[in-house]
């Protein structure tokens, strides 16, 4: 669509987003080819002596070893891959509980919105992280659970964002006229409103990944990760645990580096989609350049300016 | 048997809250309402062409939408073709007849979109009533889309292409593939215009429909108004602020002012003959393109009041300059002037 | 007296892929004290962008290319901007375009004025600034007290007053309404039309109405000038372009207003759309949409260039030959 279209072209011309994108390249690569890109196998057992434990990095292990014996930078590669799942995962699912108790609330008011927002409300309210440790010692650990948890708890964002953004659109012109031509409810919210609400839950979403991954790796951290899994925040558990008194900073400070990175990446990506998808964002004087350009030439305008439109022909 | 007008409002009342504030509530303050619309009649004829004339807070916008049904009145009735519409629009008409002249018990559904097919409106403003996301064609395949009209595709751009030529974007194919955004103004009106075609309504309601257009494109898209009539007998009742265009093409003219009709009749006779003073300040303030036409001009003072607090008697006394004590205190009726024009004045 | 004078006015904008698009070529006209000139044309015409360009206030993509603006013995386009800056509200000032709905709505109306009578070093102190804005607010025909309150709480009618007042802070000799009356109804239209005629009357202004309503011009305007496409069309007194039109677009822009003294009389729009700035013809712009060129070719390849076909009346058509 024309719409998508702009929103790439525009996305692809700031720095910062380029520079995000290309962060995330990077370790979108490490986890699909891990295998081939880890030089070890960190799920096979190794053969270890006392002086490979909590090895300091050399030619063989560039990140040295951990406190097990494995190779540390293959470990890495391949947590990618860990928070990279449950970034996605839950951002997706998310995205999609948040938008539709977003739209039905906003479309409806009233009595449903007001019980779907106490139900917002109360999520919102109990401290997120607590509330998921408290599920997970209960439930037990895993990777699904732990996706699952993450996204009944952070859906609430999307959800009231998605809610505010309806009840603005709801009273729009256009909206206004498609009930005159007699669509239906349904065709309205999916036709009429949701496609105007999509950047912003996309943007939402993307900005989502990213405090999925950080709860991940806080959930690992804490030991409640998946045990059968590699990820950055088991990493750290253990590194805190045995490594710090042996000052083994190359098994310590990688996985943190790593999910600082990925989860920098992301925000930039996010944040410059914000500035695109929002144009108030954007400080616009009266006579907008581009405004009038398009004016003149009838061409189409970008999406982040703001036509002033008085009388036209 | 003399046949019944197309549109008959009896008596229409419009209130709408006003919010209240916790200062309000705790002062316990009296609920206030806007007085949208305060006792509105008239009738419209099949094929007649009807403008509703007012200034804002006249409540012209707020009739159209109580006529399509699309808001409900706080009292009186409105007809359309004989059915109550407050309760087309609901679906719960015990008896409507169909195309096929059958009457009988529709579905609920269908029943409103029956409501919806033959009575249509136009928008004032050209930039807010399209969807940004949507082509021109899907926004007009989109009526038959919704009302199931039972097209196959071929069928359904045969529609839509009549509808976008009819209303002058010929060729279709060149606009059908575009956004809204790349339309100009009275491009984008004419689209909505053919929007509301495709479904070949029997009413149409133009809100203002040439207001934010420049000038010079305004008479092009009355003119199309013009020939519907001419061309599918539609009935049109069209409001606006401007009472030149209303005398432009309009066969009878309402004069609204805070909610009530002032002064009504035959559009030329009303705009000849101006008998409310309210009517002749608009007429007389009117912009005549030839500086040497120079006439008195009746500047009103002051603005149109809140509806909210309606003025007592006359609504229109404050700023009257012919205001006697009597239009104070009394609200006007009815006076003849003519059999077809009447106006609402003691001052006759 | 003449108080301002352009000549040859050519402004481009810069697009976004590079190219320079003509928005205003050779433009001419004189504002003198006391007179009101009336700037008509369809909306992308360019009459904006000239009011802007005289201000020099045009956006970055903006840029002035030609032509010379006369006001006090020196060219406008020449001098340095802090010369330009004395110039600017002192002695030229401008209502904008939707002003009225760009007023700060977190400050009151009077502290918007009190800001701009401050910001061009008008008055000596808070107080006198405070009194002075009080009487720009009657002088617009606003109580004064009223000035003590927000924007939200004064209707269109009020906020375009308190606009208009603001222009006048610093009491210019000039003053630029672009498009006053756009939004208002009809009621408040002749309120601010009125208003201005008077404003003009006593303080003897010259005053430069911009809009794409003929009717308002026809109200109030001395002269009038026809834009189209960004060059001019016709220049002459009101009385002149309302009751002998030359120009085949001014004959068509009179035909498509509605005169409520005839109604029902024939209407008739001009087919077509305005021209694109980055595809304008390369003769005269208004010849795809003329009724009277057919295809001439002198018109299809060459700009008409303003000239004086009776005293007092310019025009720029090929087909419309000069006294």
């Amino acid at each position: 669509m024309d719409q998508q279209k702009r929103i790439w072209s525009t996305l692809r011309r700031k720095p910062m987003a380029l520079v995000g994108m290309g962060m995330l390249a990077v370790v979108i690569i490490m986890a699909l080819f891990a295998p081939w890109l880890a030089p070890y196998d960190p799920n096979k057992r190794v053969q270890v002596t006392p002086e490979d434990i909590l090895a300091p990095p050399d030619a063989q292990h560039w990140l040295g070893r951990d406190d097990a014996g494995k190779d540390v930078l293959s470990l890495l590669i391949y947590g990618a891959r860990v928070s990279l799942i449950v970034g996605f995962v839950s951002s997706f699912f998310s995205m999609f509980i948040g938008t539709i108790v977003g739209l039905t609330a906003g479309y409806y008011g009233g009595r449903v919105s007001n019980t779907l927002m106490r139900i917002t409300d109360f999520l919102m309210v109990i401290p997120d992280l607590p509330l998921m440790l408290v599920i997970i010692s209960v439930w037990g650990r895993g990777l699904w659970k732990i996706i699952l948890v993450i996204s009944l708890l952070y859906w609430t964002y999307t959800a009231r964002l998605v809610r505010s953004q309806v009840i603005s659109i709801r009273e729009r012109q256009f909206v206004l006229r498609a009930r005159a031509l007699g669509a239906s409810d349904f065709r309205i919210i999916m036709r009429h409103t949701l496609p105007q609400v999509m950047p912003l839950i996309i943007t939402m979403a993307v900005l989502d990944i990213s405090s999925s991954i950080i709860a991940e790796s806080t959930l690992s951290f804490l030991g409640l990760g998946d045990p059968t899994l590699i990820s950055w925040g088991m990493m750290l558990n253990f590194a805190f645990e045995r490594a710090v008194s042996r000052m083994a900073w190359w098994f310590l400070l990688p996985p943190g580096f790593a999910i600082v990175w990925v989860s920098l990446s992301i925000i930039l990506i996010g944040n410059a989609l914000e500035e695109i998808v929002n144009p108030r964002l954007k400080t616009h004087h009266l006579f907008n350049p581009r405004n009038m350009i398009s004016l003149a030439t009838g061409k189409p305008r970008l999406v982040e300016t703001e036509l002033q439109p008085e009388a036209e022909a | 048997m003399e046949q019944q007008p197309i549109l008959q409002i009896v008596d229409l009342y419009k209130q709408f809250p006003v919010a209240r504030s916790i200062g309000d509530r705790l002062m316990r303050r009296p609920n206030q309402v806007v007085h949208a619309v305060d006792g509105v009649s008239f009738t419209v004829e099949k094929g007649e062409i009807l403008a509703l004339v007012g200034e804002s807070g006249s409540g012209k916008t707020t009739v159209g939408m109580n006529v399509l049904g699309l808001q409900e009145p706080t009292r009186g009735r409105i007809l359309f073709d004989g059915y109550d519409v407050v309760d087309w629009a609901r679906g719960r008409l015990p008896r409507l007849k169909e195309e096929h002249g059958e009457i009988g018990r529709l579905k609920r559904r269908k029943q409103i979109l029956a409501l919806r097919r033959r009575a249509q409106m136009i928008f004032q403003d050209p930039y807010e009533s399209l969807n940004p996301r949507q082509t021109i064609y899907e926004i007009v395949a989109e009526p038959c889309e919704i009302h199931d009209l039972g097209l196959n595709s071929e069928e359904k751009e045969g529609r839509v292409r009549a509808a976008l030529e009819d209303c002058g974007l010929v060729p279709a194919e060149h606009f059908w593939n575009r956004y809204p955004d790349e339309l100009s103004g009275g491009q984008r009106q004419r689209v909505v215009i053919a929007s509301a075609l495709a479904l070949e309504p029997e009413l149409l309601i133009a809100d203002e429909p040439v207001s934010m257009l420049d000038v010079s494109i305004r008479a092009d898209i009355l003119t199309l108004l013009q020939s519907l009539r001419k061309v599918r007998d539609i009935t049109i009742l069209y409001t606006t602020h401007d009472l030149a265009t209303a005398g432009y093409f309009t066969d009878r003219m309402a004069v609204m002012y805070l909610g009530r009709i002032v002064e009504i009749g035959p559009t030329v006779e009303v705009l000849k003959d101006p008998r409310h003073p309210y009517t002749q300040a608009l007429v007389s303030v009117a912009p005549v393109p030839n500086p040497r036409k120079r006439r008195k001009r009746m500047i009103l003072q002051g603005e149109v009041p809140n509806p909210i607090d309606v003025p007592s008697g006359c609504r229109f006394h404050p700023r009257c300059p012919l205001a006697t004590e009597e239009c104070g205190q009394i609200d006007p009726p009815y006076v003849e002037i003519t059999s077809k024009h009447k106006a609402a004045c003691h001052i006759i | 007296m003449t108080t301002l004078d352009v000549r040859d006015l050519s402004v481009q904008y810069i697009s976004e892929a590079g190219a320079a698009l003509q928005a205003v070529e050779g433009l001419s006209f004189t504002l003198e004290q006391g007179h009101s000139l009336g700037l008509v044309g369809e909306s992308g015409c360019g009459k904006t962008t000239v009011m802007l360009s005289l201000l020099r206030l045009l956006p970055e993509a903006g840029r002035i290319v030609g032509g010379q603006v006369l006001f006090d013995g020196r060219d406008l386009l020449q001098i340095s901007e802090r010369e330009m800056q004395s110039v600017r509200w002192k002695k030229v000032a401008m209502v904008f375009q939707g002003a009225m709905n760009a007023l700060n709505p977190v400050r009151t109306v009077e502290s918007q004025i009190v800001e701009a009578l401050q910001l061009h070093n008008v008055v000596n102190s808070s107080k006198d600034a405070r009194n002075r804005a009080g009487e720009l607010l009657e002088l617009v025909g606003i109580t004064a007290k009223r000035g003590k309150q927000y924007p939200h709480q004064f209707s269109g009618g009020m906020r375009q007053r308190a606009v208009i007042a603001m222009a006048l802070a610093c009491n210019p000799p000039i003053l630029i309404a672009d498009e006053p009356t756009t939004a208002l109804d009809v009621m408040i239209q002749a309120q601010i039309i009125e208003l201005l005629e008077e404003l003009q009357r006593e303080l003897n202004l010259c005053l430069v109405l911009v809009t794409h309503d003929l009717g308002v011009v026809a109200e109030m305007c001395d002269d009038v000038l026809v834009m189209y496409g960004g060059t001019a069309a016709e220049y002459a007194s009101s009385d002149t372009i309302f009751n002998d039109p030359l120009h085949p677009y001014t004959q068509r822009l009179l035909k498509a207003f509605p005169d409520i003294a005839e109604p029902g009389s024939d209407l008739a729009s001009i087919p077509g759309n305005p021209p694109r700035l980055d595809d304008l013809p390369p003769g005269c712009r208004f010849e795809p949409r003329c009724h009277a060129s057919n295809g001439e070719p002198l018109c299809v390849k060459q700009l008409p260039a303003l000239v004086e076909i009776a005293p007092g009346h310019q025009a720029a058509c090929h087909l419309v030959k000069g006294a």
